[in-house]
Order: structure tokens, then C-alpha cells, then sequence
């Protein structure tokens, strides 16, 4: 499975982001082989719509979760739109994924 | 402006309470007892309209102000996702199957359904404000934008109330405070556009954003100074030292703020101001033929 988390930096050891919309990447990681893309954030510059186009970025790597601080009421529709979960993580990206994994992060709808 | 049309006056100011509704409306009124049935005012601040309050028109029309906004077609949309790709603004998504359009972020420029190669978007109307349509019991024409709750796009509204302005009458555009885009696309409609300030250091800083938005659009202005008293000479140094007129003082003072609680334009509160406005438009006049005069001649 794929799964994508708001980061402000470029790697495993790399912090989660409080906010999917404005996080610089986001990273997606591969949890069976914990390998990850580095993909830029366009929406961590835009005026509007950041959340979306944080989204259409997870979307578009085919991830199948996101995980972030928090999320935008923009960003949480077009994850439960599309069927892509999404979860409330902190510390690092890695750590973020194995609790993801152990089944301790909260789903947000 | 041509020649058989009248002049239209913008009133604009940097900051927000600064005076600039209570000049507006005044000077429509004090117009309005001279040229009957000749004076329009349109409200343009849609986000927060107000000059209902100092002229209490009887308003008798309410038109729709729409923009247009994506419409999916999903048994035609194959998900390519170049909508998305080019809107340059996020207000559609296309997340796996799904296809999510976001109007209040959309600027209704048609880059979806141009890009889309299979014509699954249409464009459709939303409404996004509306303009009230009236007159006041002096006559005065009344036109007054109100951008809908919840909504941001404060500009389309604007558009469409300024674009009420009836050539064939004085009209005076009451515009949003700020300089920012509602208040340019409100002056654009006017060929003169007076500044109400206070004699405050902010006062001073926003008028000087405000005279810059104007000379950068060539709209000639003036300015008024409200609540002016003596001891704070900042803006009129200024205004001299620039070049700017100042067509107006009017003073602090208790009883025109009580008038003006009370729903009374300085026109209406007191008949000694009658005149000074009057001849305030008339500066306004005599500067814009001038400056014709001076174009004619170069």
C-alpha cells in the first residue's frame, strides 16, 4: 500500500507537517518495501486552494492514505470523494507510517 | 468621458471608516437639490454595503449577479485529469474516480472546459451577489451591490453594480475601502475619483496607497479630509507638496458624528454644507476640463 504524508522535509527521519495544505512535500512511502517518492507540495505556495491541490498530489502518486497534522475542509472532501483515508499523524514521516500500520492513528472524515 | 455625458466621481479611501460613505451620500444629496432627478448613487463596497442607511431608498428591483462555474458530465469524463492539471487555482480536483469541482475557489476563467478533450464540463451559472435597484424621495437613483453571505468573490459584484452607471446622469460610486481589486475595478468606472482621509499618520499611509492606485490607472483625484483639526498638517503637506488638491475640510466635531448616528448625511443635518459640496463637484469639473483643455492642446 501507498501512503502519503504531509512533510516539511524530504525523507523517513523527515517531520510530519501540522498541515497538508501548506507542508513543502509530501512523501510517499511503500510500506511493504518502505521505499518513498519525494513529491513537492504546489499548494504550499498558492494563494488558494492549497488543500486541493495538496490532494490532487497524493491522488496522483496513487496513494491510497494520507497522513498530515491536520487537514482542510477542502482537502478532507476530495479524500472522502475520492476513497483515500485520511489519518492524523505527528513525529516522523517514518513513525507516522508504522503507527499507521499498528493501527493507533485516528481517521478523520 | 464624451461631451454629452456627465462625469462620473468615485469616492474611495484607503482605509474603511474613514468618511467615505458619509461624503459620498452628502454629496449626493446636496446635488440632487440642484439638479433634480439628474443624480445617481451606486453602493459599490457589495461586502459590506451601507449607504442604504444614510439615504433610505425604497428599493424596487433585485437583479441576480452569476458567474460561471464547472459542470461535470461523469458518464463522459474519462478522469485524464488535465482539468485539474490547468486550473490555476484548485477548484477542480479529480481524485480516482471522483470528480470534485470547488466554486468558491473558482475564478471562472473556462481553462476546464477548454482543456477537457472529450467536452465533459460545461460551464453554469451560480449566483454569487445581487444589485438592488431603487430611488431615494429626493429622486436620487439608487443602485447598491451585495455580495451573497459566504461567498468571496467580491469582484464580479462589483463589476456588475458599477456597470449600472447611467451616463446620462451625475453619478457618484460609492467605492470598497482598501485598494485592492474591488476598489480599482470601482474607480475604473470614474473619471475623477475623490479621497477621504483623516489627518492621522494611517490616514496619511493609506491615502498615499490610494493616490498611487490612481495616478498608476490615469484616474485624476482629490481629496477630502474628514474629521479634519487644526495642529495636523501631515496630509495637506502632503497633498501640497504632490500636487493633489484638497477639495474639502470638514472638522471633527460631535454634532455631525450624532447626525450621522442618527442616519443623516451632512447634507441632510445641516444646510450650510449644501453649498461647500456643490462646489467641491464643481472643482471637480473645472479640474476635468482643464486637463481635457490640456490634452487638446498638447
Amino acid at each position: 500500500m501507498k501512503v502519503a504524508v504531509a512533510s516539511s522535509g524530504e525523507g523517513l527521519n523527515a517531520p510530519v507537517d501540522m498541515r497538508l495544505g501548506r507542508c513543502a512535500n509530501v512523501i510517499v512511502v511503500d510500506t511493504d518495501t518502505m521505499e518513498f517518492e519525494v513529491h513537492s507540495n504546489p499548494g504550499a505556495l498558492a494563494g488558494t486552494g492549497a488543500g486541493v491541490a495538496a490532494a490532487q498530489v497524493v491522488a496522483d502518486a496513487g496513494a491510497e492514505a494520507a497522513i498530515a497534522g491536520n487537514f482542510g475542509i477542502n482537502s478532507l472532501r476530495a479524500f472522502n470523494s475520492g476513497g483515500i483515508a485520511a489519518y492524523v499523524g505527528s513525529g516522523t514521516v517514518g513513525q507516522a507510517v508504522e503507527a499507521l500500520l499498528a493501527g493507533e492513528l485516528e481517521l478523520v472524515e | 468621458m464624451s461631451e454629452r455625458s456627465k462625469p462620473t466621481v468615485s469616492v474611495a479611501a484607503g482605509k474603511g471608516g474613514t468618511g467615505k460613505t458619509l461624503f459620498a451620500t452628502s454629496l449626493a444629496v446636496a446635488l440632487s437639490e440642484i439638479h433634480p432627478g439628474q443624480v445617481q448613487l451606486i453602493d459599490c463596497d457589495v461586502e459590506e454595503p451601507n449607504a442604504d442607511i444614510l439615504l433610505h431608498p425604497q428599493i424596487t428591483q433585485h437583479t441576480p449577479v452569476n458567474v460561471l462555474v464547472p459542470q461535470v458530465d461523469l458518464d463522459i469524463c474519462t478522469r485524464c485529469g488535465l482539468c485539474a492539471k490547468h486550473c490555476q487555482f484548485s477548484a477542480i480536483a479529480v481524485i480516482r474516480d471522483a470528480v470534485i469541482t470547488f466554486p468558491d475557489l473558482c475564478a471562472a476563467c473556462g481553462v476546464c472546459a477548454y482543456v477537457c478533450p472529450v467536452g465533459a464540463i460545461t460551464e453554469v451559472n451560480r449566483q454569487v451577489g445581487s444589485v438592488a435597484h431603487g430611488s431615494t424621495v429626493r429622486g436620487i437613483e439608487f443602485v447598491q451591490g451585495r455580495l451573497s453571505v459566504g461567498d468571496q468573490r467580491a469582484t464580479p459584484v462589483t463589476r456588475a453594480t458599477g456597470s449600472c452607471n447611467d451616463d446620462s446622469m451625475i453619478t457618484i460610486l460609492d467605492a470598497p475601502p482598501g485598494t485592492a481589486c474591488p476598489m480599482q475595478e470601482t474607480i475604473e468606472f470614474s473619471d475623477y475619483c475623490i479621497l477621504v482621509t483623516e489627518p492621522t499618520p494611517f490616514g496619511l499611509a493609506n491615502l498615499e496607497d490610494s493616490v498611487e492606485t490612481c495616478r498608476r490607472m490615469g484616474i485624476p483625484c482629490g481629496v477630502v479630509i474628514n474629521r479634519d483639526q487644526a495642529g495636523r498638517p501631515g496630509v495637506e503637506d502632503y497633498c501640497t507638496r504632490e500636487g493633489i488638491d484638497v477639495l474639502l475640510h470638514i472638522p471633527e466635531d460631535r454634532e455631525i458624528a450624532e447626525a450621522y448616528a442618527r442616519g443623516e448625511t451632512l447634507a441632510d443635518a445641516f444646510p450650510q454644507w449644501h453649498d461647500e459640496l456643490v462646489r467641491v463637484y464643481e472643482d471637480v469639473i473645472r479640474s476635468l476640463s482643464q486637463t481635457a483643455t490640456a490634452k487638446v492642446e498638447e
